[in-house]
């Protein structure tokens, strides 16, 4: 299979992560959509690095740094929205809407 | 425009059929992910998305970043992610309607990027590109604890302050003035 594959697959993930992102209501499933829009960039990082290599794996190490910093946007995003849910005792990101003039 | 998709002459071999396999479990089960109505269902969904992409690190020749998904993504995020949502979630009962008004618009724009992406994918001459190269651990380690070495040490930093923002923020008001 060659580098198009992987990009396609890539690009399909980023789509549905994006759509989740906009059209879902739920504020940890929003969060699920950016992990997903995540791991599609790593995917095409992954794939390049291995169909046109770079000067000494740039795109593996990218990926892996990516990773790193994923957990700790999951981490502090997660303990928001936790606290989030904790004070307005909903998930919902429609009713969070304070700032509404 | 050339396409490499005909190059090879034997279209079944084993990496074509693992190839698709593993691009069905991530796609089927990313779309799985943002239309199931349970977010419990969406979060399975999410693990089998990041499994199937660690199958196709590996199919790529990098098995330290196909490690790295499993322990990260499959063994932390998840776990976390499943977390809290059994922390914030109370039952499956009556669930709410996942979609936002905006739903429609959201389908339009998810299909421009794809539209975009994938036809700057096919108008690429991608003559350079041959087969796939194994990344092996041993470079991998070197570039990250030689070229890299800086970013890799900001990222523990970085580290270090989610680590503290996430406690600060879990934190319960009653529990700050009981500190007082």
């Amino acid at each position: 299979m060659g580098i198009e594959g992987y990009l396609i697959v890539s690009a399909l993930l980023f789509a549905i992560g994006a759509f989740g992102f906009m059209a879902r209501r739920n504020a940890i499933l929003m969060l699920i959509s950016i992990e997903l829009m995540f791991n599609a960039v790593n995917l095409s990082l992954v794939a390049f690095n291995a169909f046109l290599p770079p000067e000494s794996n740039a795109g593996a190490v990218f990926a892996l740094m990516i990773m790193a910093v994923a957990a700790a946007e999951v981490t502090v995003g997660l303990a928001l929205v936790i606290a989030i849910i904790r004070t307005r005792q909903t998930a919902e990101v429609d009713q969070y809407s304070d700032l509404k003039g | 425009m050339r396409s490499n998709f005909r190059r090879e002459p034997s279209a079944l071999d084993i990496s074509s059929v693992l190839f698709f396999l593993l691009a069905a479990g991530v796609v089927g089960a990313g779309a799985a992910v943002v239309t199931l109505r349970n977010i419990i269902h969406s979060a399975v969904a999410m693990m089998i998305c990041f499994g199937s992409l660690a199958g196709m690190y590996a199919l790529l020749g990098a098995p330290i970043v196909a490690a790295a998904q499993v322990l990260i993504y499959l063994g932390a995020i998840s776990v976390l992610i499943l977390f809290a949502i059994m922390l914030t979630q109370a039952g499956d009962a009556n669930l709410p309607a996942p979609f936002h008004r905006q739903g429609p618009v959201a389908v339009v724009v998810a299909l421009a990027i794809m539209g975009l992406v994938g036809w700057a994918v096919f108008q690429t001459d991608w003559g350079l590109a041959g087969e796939a190269v194994a990344a092996g651990v041993e470079e991998i380690a070197n570039a990250i604890f030689t070229r890299y070495a800086l970013p890799f040490e900001i990222i523990s930093l970085l580290l270090l302050v989610a680590i503290i923002g996430a406690i600060y923020l879990a934190r319960r008001p009653e529990e700050d003035e009981r500190a007082n």
